[in-house]
Parts: structure tokens; C-alpha cells; sequence
């Protein structure tokens, strides 16, 4: 079976750079990607996006530069408020469904949130049936090491196979077309905190896969497996001596304070880089011409800053490797110490940037901690940092350095309340990813607006048990609402515009040629919004509120087709999932104080819906 | 309880006769409650992995004629020191890292009425003990019994199952919800298998 995926790692590197033409004036959206780089080019903004639109979605990002962003046409800000339903299908589950579904082949895959079922849908039959349910029955016992709801974030497909992982820290393999396990690996264990959530990335034929934790004390690790077989190819830890880290002759990392021997061991007291987070379960990009993947690391554990001075490497930060042997080439710590649960795990999209009269390979990464940073990806350099939400933490990020400039009083402390800590806990944005549109240029952000006051407690680390050691409690930013979606220019290095909304934007967004943007929201509604000016065009209410990765995909009919899971939950939509008692602001790590009033505006229950024009 | 009827007749003989039945009353009761409220049992109870209690039961159905199981009292239902120390533990044991201060996010909440393996103080200690399918861990032979009593006396005054003078009234951290001794009883429901265990 060959996929798209398989044909763009067997490409030389410069083959898969494909112009594509953003042109702030064309108003016709092109009939392909091809014609669309061949459009006059005012803004050159240039991508990784190898797509010659297949109509397929074979992994959540959409591509390896992880723009998220459908060249299909069909469906256009002129058209999109004729959009109905077309079809759906309960998932028969109740947790938060945070999947990206993917369309291979004329077969759509979901995964669902615990018990991470895996079902493929055969969209060449009418209403899509079921061809086939994979059941990985995972350990029940995982659920009690999850921190925020029962999420997975999707599955990736390659080489015939659909890869996922399963809540009880286990990788699975299954035959795309039969639906039988091909492999499975166990890859963490759940007596030590480890569970697994993230959606893999399949890079020249090795599943990379890393562990959910960080508020159990884990170890954080990225692990390759060799896509054939599930043995272990290589392993990265986030902590511990170089050797663990795969540091070795190639790190040149870009500042100063990264450079030394063994820094994710000095940089902790004693040995609390053993239980020291840095967690692995968001996203990953990979850049074939320079032939490094790209990913971040997550929060340092306990929360509670006091046990865990120095800057405790490599947690909060940034890899990039070699994806053949793991080798790190460079790192950069967005959060050094970080105080705030500011994991460094969200989205980084791949562009090529006119920047200073230049053309530079960056990597753009709206972070937890309020910014949007530009790096290059070459060498780790920050070129950039821009406030793209309210900030009280720090007062900006010192290019220089690299480092954050620290508000000192808003450091939590033990045994003290520190109250308007902006952004709160969960960042700006969470793991809820952007997309990229090569033709208005743009960033379409789904992030938050909120607060929290924090208190430092003492810290206990008992093994499969939380160690967060910090009572929470959080709420609405300036201006009340807590979601925003932000549309931004990396170029001018600011907002083009702004939608408020009420509830934080947990669901991913994606963008099309037709210049639609699509996304959720937690109270139900999925939104088409015009790409260029933010126009509110269509909108349709689901059965739960959407905290999933909306896709775009071409049928055997040759219809475009928008597709978004519903199924409220998550760790902003526990409150609901969980059933959990607003009465108790700590509850869900403080995030239930936030949303003591969604149980009214939104019921559980998962549900895929599929929209296309008339 | 014996030891407190001595003092009780003492007070009373200074009385005279029109106040003597109610004070009589008035103190007994305040001692009864008083001494056992403030009792201290700092020997506690050797640890222990296995569980002594006579066996619980999930259901109320039974199989032929009814059989009721084992004392429905824990040790520390009614003693303040018990539940303020239960308070402590269950924060030190991490406890609160799941079920946070009763509204729950990993693990379910303790406030409310809802209850999926028993409200009774040997239902409690015993899904302390045994842990439970959907990922509450198995904490026997890791705490002492006694101080899973403690704990299970505590979970109990969170949705207001303990007497209001025995449930804690003060907080040392943040304030994140109303004191326990506020808490207004919540009738136990027993709850349906929670969502994330339901299979196909």
C-alpha cells in the first residue's frame, strides 16, 4: 500500500519543499496546490506542506511542517453557510474526545478516548458503517494515573498500519485494512505514573511515542519503534546524565546556559531528575530536508517550585533530533525552572519565513507561558517572542538569553497564596493545535484566557500517585470570557484579529484553500469563520461540546467533507466528564473553578459529525 | 460510656433540685460527646495489610434470606482528633492529588452523594485497602489500618456524614471550598458504574 506519508520520506529533502503561493489578493481559492504556488506571490511565505491535496488526512497535523491545512476548495467562505450535515456516528463513550480523526484510503479512523477503541468507517458505503473495531482493552487500572480526563489525541497511519496508543502506556499497531493488531509494545508502566495519550508520528519507518505524567513524577521520554517489528529503536530521556538524554558530539544548542555535561543532572537537587517530569504527549514536526524532528518537553513535577531548584533540564524545553538514532543537535528551555506548570509541548509549525530579507527555515510555537516564539530551526536561536495573550508572569523573553524575564512575585512559594498568576496552569494555549494557512499566512490559535491562584504545599512523592504539591485554584483573564481564538501574522508579528469566546477553545482549528476556518467550542457549536477578516459564517450546534481536532478530507464521491469529533472532556471539560463537584475550587487541579457553569451549557457523550455542501 | 458518669453525678450535687434532671442530661450528653469527641488513642492499631473487618458487602442484594454484615461504626466516627488527623493523612498520601479537596478530577468526587463502591465507613476503608478497578490504587499494607480509619472518617465529614462538631472547621492552606463542618449531609446514592468503565 503506498501512502502519501511513504512516498515523502523516500523524497530527497529539497524535492519536498513546495511553494505555496500566499497572496493576499487572490480571491478565488486555487483547484490545487499546485496551481495555488503558481499564484502571484506578494507575501512569499513558503511551507514544508508537501501537499499535492490527495483528499486524504493520514495523520492529526495533516503533514510533518504540522500546518493542519486542506487545499481543497469546495467548500469556500462564499459557499461554507450552505454546509449540512452529512452523516454521523455515536463512539458510544463518554470521556473527552480529543482525536483527529484520519481518512485513508476511503476508510475514515478513529480512536476514542479509554478504552481507546479504534474504529475504521468505510466512507464508499452510504452513512460510512463499520468495517471493523480494534479493542486494545487496556489495563482499567491506567485511569487512576491520567491527570486530566481519559484523552487520546489520535492515531497515525503508515505503511498499511494504523498506530495509537493506549491509555495503560502501550503502543499498538494494527493492519489498516483487516484490522488485526500487527504488533504491540508496552512502552511505560503505570506503577510509576506513566500513561500515554499523545497521537504518534511515524518518521522513516519509526514510531515515536512519548509519556503522559508529569504530575505523577515520572521520568519524561521520547521512544522510537521500529514501525515493522515494535521493538525499541531508541529512547530519549527528558532528564538524567547526557548519555540518557542522547546528548553527545552533535548538541551545538544555540545559548550559552545549555551547554555543559550532564545538565539534566546538575541542574536538579540530588536525584529529583528521577521523578522530575518532563513528560513527552504532545506534538511532534518533522523536517525531512534537514532531517531533524521537533518536539517539546513537558512540566518539571512536583508543581511546587521549592523541592526542585536549578533549572531543572530538559523539562519545559525543546528537542531536536536526528531521527534515525535520537541525537540531540540542539535544545531550548522555553521555561527554565519553570513555576507554573507551563509544559513545552504544544503545536510547532514549520515555515519558511521571510524574515529581516531573508528566507529562514523557523519553527513557529505559540507557548504555554503567553508567547509566540519564532526559532530558528536550524540552530535553536529565538528570533522571536510576542504576547498573544495576558501576561503577569514574566515581562518578556530576553533574546539575548532565551530566557524568560521573571516577575519574582508571582512565584509560587510553600505555604504562601499567590493570587493573578497569568497564564494560568493550563498556558494561553494548551495542547489544542493551531493550523497554518499558506495563503492568508496566518496562524489560527484556539487558546484561553485565564488566571489562577496558587499555594505551594508539601510535596510527597509516593510511586503511581499524584506529585503536584500545589493547591490551585483558577479563573477568566481580563475582559471574563476564556477563550480566544487568535488569528496571527508572524511576519508583522501581531494579531490580524481576534474571537472572543466564553468557554476556553479546547478544540483544534483547521484551515482550508477555501479560506474556512473550522473549529469547536465547549458549550457545542462548530464554527466556520472566514480565514481573512474572522467573519463568523456558519455554525451548527453538536450534542456535546467539541474539544476534538476538526479534519478535512476528499470522499470517494469526490465531495469535500469537514469532519470533527464532539464529546466534551478533556482536562478543561472534567467538570463535565467526570462529573466532577464545583463546589471544590481546587478540583481538576484547580481548572473547575474556572468552569463551574459548563455542566449547564453542555452534556458528555461522544459523537463524529460530517458536513458537506448540499 | 462508664467513665463519664462520675463526673456527671458530682456536678449534679450542687444543684438544686428544680435544674438537677436537666443538667444531668444536658451534661452527661455534653461529656459523652465531649470526652469521646476529644479522645486520643495514640497507640493505635498494629499495621497491617489484612483487613480484620468482618466482610462488606457492594450490593443489597443477597442471594436467600438477608444476612446484615459486620458493625456499621468505624473507630473514628465520632472523635475530631480522628478526623483532623484523617484530614492530614489523606493530604500526605496524596489523597488529595486525585480527589483534590472532595470535587475530584482524577478520581471521583467525596463531597457529594454519589457513592460507586459504599458510603459506610467498611465500604471506605476497604476501597482504601483493596483499591478498586477503575484506578483507585490499593493502599493496604502501605498505611496502618488505623490510620486508614482516620482517613475513611474523614472522607465521611466531607459530604457531611459526621457530626458537625466532630468534622473539621478549620483549613490551613488555601481556602478552596466551605469547612467540612458546614457541610451539609448528603444522603448517600449509590451510583452507577462510572463512564470511563463501560465496555461494548
Amino acid at each position: 500500500m503506498s501512502s502519501q506519508l511513504g512516498r515523502c520520506t523516500s523524497l530527497a529533502g529539497g524535492a519536498l519543499l513546495v511553494l505555496l503561493g500566499c497572496s493576499g489578493t487572490a480571491d478565488r481559492p486555487a483547484e490545487t496546490a499546485e496551481q495555488t504556488s503558481s499564484l502571484p506571490s506578494r507575501v512569499p511565505v513558503t511551507t514544508t506542506d508537501s501537499s499535492g491535496d490527495d483528499g486524504q488526512w493520514i495523520m492529526p497535523a495533516r503533514n510533518y511542517a504540522s500546518t493542519r491545512y486542506s487545499s481543497l476548495t469546495q467548500i469556500t467562505a462564499q459557499n461554507v453557510a450552505q454546509l449540512q450535515l452529512a452523516w454521523t456516528f455515536s463512539t458510544g463513550l463518554t470521556r473527552g474526545h480529543e482525536a483527529a480523526p484520519l481518512v485513508v484510503e476511503n476508510t475514515m479512523y478513529i480512536v476514542t478516548p479509554f478504552p481507546n477503541y479504534l474504529y475504521a468507517l468505510d466512507l464508499t458505503q452510504p452513512g460510512a458503517p463499520t468495517k471493523w473495531t480494534y479493542k486494545p482493552d487496556p489495563a482499567l487500572a491506567s485511569q487512576g494515573v491520567a491527570c486530566c480526563d481519559l484523552v487520546n489525541r489520535g492515531a497515525a497511519y503508515w505503511d498499511g498500519k494504523i498506530y495509537f496508543n493506549s491509555l495503560d502506556a502501550t503502543t499498538h499497531a494494527v493492519d489498516a485494512k483487516t484490522g488485526k493488531s500487527v504488533w504491540r509494545t508496552r512502552v511505560g508502566d503505570i506503577n510509576k505514573g506513566e500513561s500515554t495519550t499523545m497521537a504518534p508520528l511515524v518518521v522513516k519507518g519509526k514510531v515515536l511515542v512519548g509519556n503522559s505524567g508529569g504530575e505523577f513524577g515520572i521520568r519524561g521520554w521520547l521512544t522510537a519503534l521500529d514501525a515493522n517489528t515494535g521493538k525499541l529503536a531508541w529512547r530519549a530521556y527528558t532528564t538524567g546524565p547526557d548519555q540518557d538524554v542522547l546528548i553527545g558530539s552533535r548538541f551545538k544548542p544555540f545559548y550559552s546556559q545549555d551547554r555543559g555535561k550532564d545538565l539534566g543532572v546538575s541542574t536538579w537537587p540530588g536525584d529529583a531528575w528521577k521523578i522530575g517530569g518532563g513528560g513527552v504527549w504532545g506534538w511532534i514536526s518533522y523536517d525531512p530536508d534537514l532531517d531533524l524532528i521537533y518536539y517539546g518537553t513537558a512540566n518539571p513535577g512536583p508543581w511546587n517550585p521549592d523541592v526542585r531548584p536549578g533549572d531543572n533540564k530538559w523539562t519545559a524545553a525543546m528537542f531536536a533530533r536526528d531521527p534515525d538514532n535520537g541525537e540531540a543537535v540542539w535544545a531550548y528551555q522555553w521555561s527554565p525552572h519553570d513555576l507554573f506548570d507551563y509544559d513545552g509541548v504544544n503545536e510547532l509549525v514549520l515555515l519558511d519565513l521571510p524574515i529581516k530579507g531573508q528566507t529562514r527555515k523557523v519553527l513557529i510555537r505559540p507557548e504555554r507561558d503567553g508567547y509566540i516564539y519564532v526559532l530558528d530551526r536550524t540552530t535553536g536561536e529565538v528570533l522571536s517572542a510576542d504576547p498573544y495573550g495576558y501576561i503577569t508572569t514574566t515581562k518578556g523573553i530576553d533574546l539575548k538569553t532565551g530566557r524568560p524575564i521573571e516577575v519574582p512575585e508571582k512565584a509560587p512559594q510553600t505555604g504562601k497564596v499567590v493570587r493573578e498568576i497569568c497564564p494560568a496552569a493550563p498556558g494561553t494555549k494548551d495542547w489544542q493545535p493551531s493550523s497554518y494557512s499558506p495563503r492568508t499566512g496566518l496562524l489560527y490559535i484556539p487558546h484561553q484566557n485565564l488566571c489562577q491562584d496558587e499555594e505551594g504545599v508539601e510535596a510527597n512523592y509516593i510511586a503511581g500517585t499524584p506529585y503536584v504539591a500545589a493547591i490551585v485554584k483558577m479563573y477568566a483573564g481580563p475582559g471574563g470570557h476564556r477563550g480566544e481564538l487568535t488569528a496571527w501574522n508572524p511576519l508583522q508579528r501581531k494579531a490580524a484579529w481576534k474571537i472572543k469566546e466564553k468557554f476556553p477553545v479546547w478544540s483544534g482549528t483547521v484551515v482550508t484553500a477555501g479560506d474556512v476556518v473550522f473549529y469547536g467550542t465547549m458549550d457545542g457549536w462548530f464554527k466556520a469563520l472566514n480565514a481573512r477578516d474572522g467573519t463568523e459564517l456558519w455554525r451548527f450546534k453538536v450534542g456535546s461540546g467539541i474539544v476534538g481536532q476538526p479534519i478535512v478530507y476528499r470522499g470517494p464521491d469526490g465531495k469535500e467533507y469537514v469532519a470533527v469529533l464532539s464529546g466534551v472532556g478533556g482536562w478543561a471539560g472534567a467538570v463535565v466528564a467526570g462529573g466532577l463537584d464545583v463546589r471544590d475550587s481546587s478540583a481538576a487541579l484547580g481548572f473547575v473553578n474556572a468552569m463551574k457553569d459548563l455542566p449547564q451549557a453542555t452534556t458528555k457523550g461522544g459523537m463524529l459529525y460530517v458536513f458537506a455542501l448540499p | 460510656m462508664a467513665f463519664n458518669r462520675p463526673f456527671g453525678s458530682f456536678a449534679s450535687l450542687r444543684m438544686t433540685i428544680a435544674s438537677l434532671r436537666m443538667t444531668i442530661f444536658a451534661t452527661t450528653v455534653l461529656t459523652l460527646v465531649g470526652c469521646q469527641r476529644e479522645e486520643r488513642n495514640f497507640q493505635g492499631m498494629p499495621p497491617s495489610a489484612t483487613s480484620t473487618m468482618p466482610a462488606t458487602r457492594q450490593t443489597g442484594l443477597q442471594p436467600g434470606p438477608p444476612v446484615r454484615s459486620g458493625p456499621m461504626n468505624g473507630p473514628y466516627e465520632q472523635n475530631a482528633y480522628g478526623v483532623s488527623q484523617g484530614k492530614t493523612l489523606y493530604n500526605q498520601f496524596n489523597c488529595s492529588g486525585c480527589h483534590f479537596q472532595g470535587g475530584g478530577g482524577i478520581g471521583p468526587p467525596l463531597m457529594d452523594d454519589q457513592w460507586v463502591y459504599g458510603s459506610s465507613p467498611e465500604n471506605i476503608f476497604e476501597t482504601i485497602v483493596e483499591g478498586r478497578p477503575n484506578g483507585m490504587p490499593s493502599f493496604g499494607g502501605k498505611i496502618s489500618p488505623d490510620q486508614i480509619w482516620q482517613i475513611t472518617a474523614y472522607v465521611r465529614s466531607m459530604s457531611g456524614l459526621l457530626r458537625k462538631d466532630v468534622a473539621t472547621g478549620r483549613n490551613d492552606d488555601m481556602q478552596v471550598r466551605s469547612q467540612e463542618q458546614a457541610a451539609d449531609k448528603a444522603k448517600p446514592v449509590q451510583s452507577v458504574i462510572p463512564p470511563s468503565a463501560e465496555r461494548q
